[in-house]
């Protein structure tokens, strides 16, 4: 905190922490006001008598009722959860495997190879969607969930890998050895100590996948063409914008209930993710 | 049974050589020992014989049985680590009973042998709490009880009083040795604080660079230490050592250098016989100086200034200057010695120790 008189806590710590918050969270915002003004406040033009963009006296669910209605939405949130989902699990246990591997059992190579995952992780998508695209044809898995399944692990993995590496590092080594000596083999050690032990920082690497798989955008876009097997954010801006027309309503309204799953992930798991950031393992 | 045999053991580690030829044998109820400064090699003996280290050559045994190959979990061995290695997700409980549900004991047995360690420990109270609710003496229990109650035959320690406060530890130190009359397990301590050996141990591995020095109980290491390194390193200030020539004038032996003369006593001088002309190292201990009195005829004695005077209460600690040197002495309490004062100081000759100046091993 900061030390003082009182306008100095308003001068460096109050004032500048608004701005900052006012800076982070007028895009949501922005997304609420927008999905539940009705259209026609949404299309006035800037300089007519009654513009207030910030503001409506006229709220209305108009919006969200055309996605729900008019709209997959509701197909496309469950393709996402679905796929959210289970291209996480696949990651995650492929991920805490590797990373204990990697980071607890000597082997040639161990090293370069860590570092060969990360790299990995460094090529862009917007790079490696090409022949992705190819394998994809070519095992016929085109506009199906699978294809993105089987696809986000690419970039998840090589992820949760790398955390898991981190984490595992941080969890001491006499934990598993005093397991050992305690009678328990190497794969015992590693299920009844060191994955519990390691929870915080699974549930981390699971939530950032979550997210990463949620709101990916290009892999949706090029593998699935069907509008009912689209994920949200692919469903979203490729139905509701049609040429250059915008609906801004209900185009807000499904960017606002596509963040509210992650937001509930976040907040459920806020407890075990804040500790998995800080590291509370103690020998 | 727990007699454990260590038959040329060797350890490389990328190269480096961390454990050279060890032999040993450490008999059945025994509590033994390894000392020396950090990355001596004690720890790494300590894991091979757990079996967490593999062995680069030689063999261990265990009652008679090599167990190079066996897994840790095979070796009936417990062992404390330093940092305690509790479980922390795990109760106490949890944590002292792992090792036995690891091996399909029964629920009533485990039960049983959870209570009585806990009772010998007095943390009976504490069974539901988690690691993270206990102090540092506290996990240290736990971590002995989760030893003791897989009832092995071999107790391995790493150093385990070393996380704890000097107060704590003294009290601790006493606690394992009660605990050890008490079971009668064989035990093997590491430890890299010779007060620790010398009042655990019932006989002591000195080591240094992967190499035992001496082996033997704490009082022999310290009257007639193998060589300048275990008699510097045991005992507590340490041995004074000084460089001196041995002449021979009038019959007798002399040892000197530019401020020190003294005559060697007369069984000193007939081990140092085939020395004369050539130069040792002198080694006294701090508490066989004395501030010389006319008791003193027999005694070796030379000049000193005094440079520090630390009273401690039950001894003065006195840093002198002899000749070109700085030299310990603990003296009676009731000495008035200050600063800069020159004093005459007589050595125990009986208690002299020479070592050669090249090899230093003892002569």
């Amino acid at each position: 905190m900061i030390e003082g008189a009182l306008w100095r806590k308003w001068v460096f710590f109050y004032v500048p922490m608004a701005l900052f918050l006012l800076f982070l969270l007028f895009p949501f915002y922005w997304m609420v006001i927008t999905s539940v003004r009705p259209d026609g406040e949404l299309y006035r033009p800037w300089n007519s008598i009654n513009y207030n963009p910030f503001w409506t006296w006229k709220p209305t669910l108009d919006h969200v009722r055309y996605l729900f209605e008019e709209t997959l939405f509701s197909r496309w949130l469950w393709n996402t959860t679905f796929i959210a989902l289970a291209s996480t699990a696949i990651s995650l246990v492929c991920g805490v495997f590797a990373g204990y591997a990697l980071s607890r059992l000597s082997f040639p190579f161990a090293g370069s190879l860590g570092t060969g995952i990360f790299i990995t992780y460094l090529v862009p998508q917007t790079l490696l969607f090409i022949p992705l695209a190819e394998i994809i044809r070519n095992y016929r898995l085109g506009d199906t969930p699978w294809s993105l399944i089987l696809t986000y692990p690419t970039f998840l993995i090589p992820f949760c890998t790398w955390l898991m590496m981190g984490y595992f590092k941080a969890v001491p080594r006499e934990l598993e050895e005093c397991a050992r000596i305690d009678g328990a083999s190497r794969w015992q050690a590693m299920l009844y100590i060191v994955i519990p032990v390691a929870i915080p920082g699974i549930l981390s690497a699971g939530i950032f996948a979550f997210t990463l798989s949620w709101n990916e955008f290009i892999y949706a876009l090029v593998f699935l063409s069907s509008p009912e097997q689209k994920t949200v954010p692919v469903g979203v801006t490729s139905e509701l914008i049609r040429g250059d027309v915008f609906f801004w309503g209900p185009l807000m309204a499904g960017a606002l209930l596509g963040s509210i799953p992650v937001a509930v992930a976040y907040s459920f798991f806020v407890e075990h993710y804040v500790s998995g950031l800080t590291g509370s393992v103690k020998g | 049974m727990g007699q454990v045999v260590l038959k040329g053991i060797n350890k490389f580690y990328d190269g480096v050589h961390a454990v050279k030829d060890v032999n040993l044998q450490i008999r059945d109820k025994e509590f033994m020992v390894f000392v020396g400064p950090s990355g001596c090699g004690k720890t790494t003996t300590l894991r091979m014989i757990a079996g967490l280290e593999a062995i680069s050559s030689g063999d261990i045994s265990i009652d008679g049985n090599v167990v190079n190959q066996l897994p840790p979990m095979d070796r009936d061995i417990a062992m404390v680590f330093q940092n305690y290695a509790l479980y922390p997700h795990m109760s106490v409980y949890d944590n002292m009973a792992f090792g036995l549900k690891m091996r399909k004991f029964g629920k009533g047995e485990i039960e049983k042998r959870v209570r009585d360690a806990a009772d010998i420990l007095g943390i009976g109270e504490m069974l539901k709490r988690k690691p993270r609710q206990l102090s540092g003496g506290q996990r240290q229990r736990v971590a002995l009880g989760r030893a003791i109650v897989r009832h092995p035959r071999v107790f391995l320690f790493d150093e385990p009083l070393s996380n704890l406060d000097a107060k704590l530890r003294v009290q601790m130190r006493v606690e394992l040795k009660k605990l050890h009359q008490r079971l009668g397990t064989t035990a093997i301590y590491v430890t890299h604080d010779q007060v620790e050996a010398m009042t655990l141990g019932d006989r002591v591995v000195v080591m240094r660079d992967g190499v035992v020095q001496q082996v033997g109980e704490p009082l022999e290491l310290y009257h007639s230490p193998a060589n300048k390194f275990v008699a510097g390193f045991i005992g507590s200030p340490a041995m004074n050592f000084v460089r001196v020539t041995v002449t021979e004038a009038s019959g007798s032996l002399i040892a000197e250098n530019s401020g020190l003369r003294i005559k060697l006593p007369v069984e000193t001088a007939q081990r140092l016989r085939g020395h004369i002309g050539r130069e040792i190292t002198l080694g006294v201990r701090p508490e066989d100086l004395t501030v010389a009195s006319s008791a003193d005829v027999d005694n070796p004695c030379f000049d000193a200034v005094a440079e520090v005077v630390e009273q401690l209460g039950s001894e003065i600690l006195l840093d002198m200057k002899v000749g070109d040197g700085v030299m310990v002495a603990s003296i009676e309490p009731t000495v008035r010695v200050k600063v800069h004062d020159k004093l005459r100081i007589a050595m125990r000759s009986s208690r002299l120790h020479v070592f050669d100046a090249k090899t230093e091993a003892a002569i």
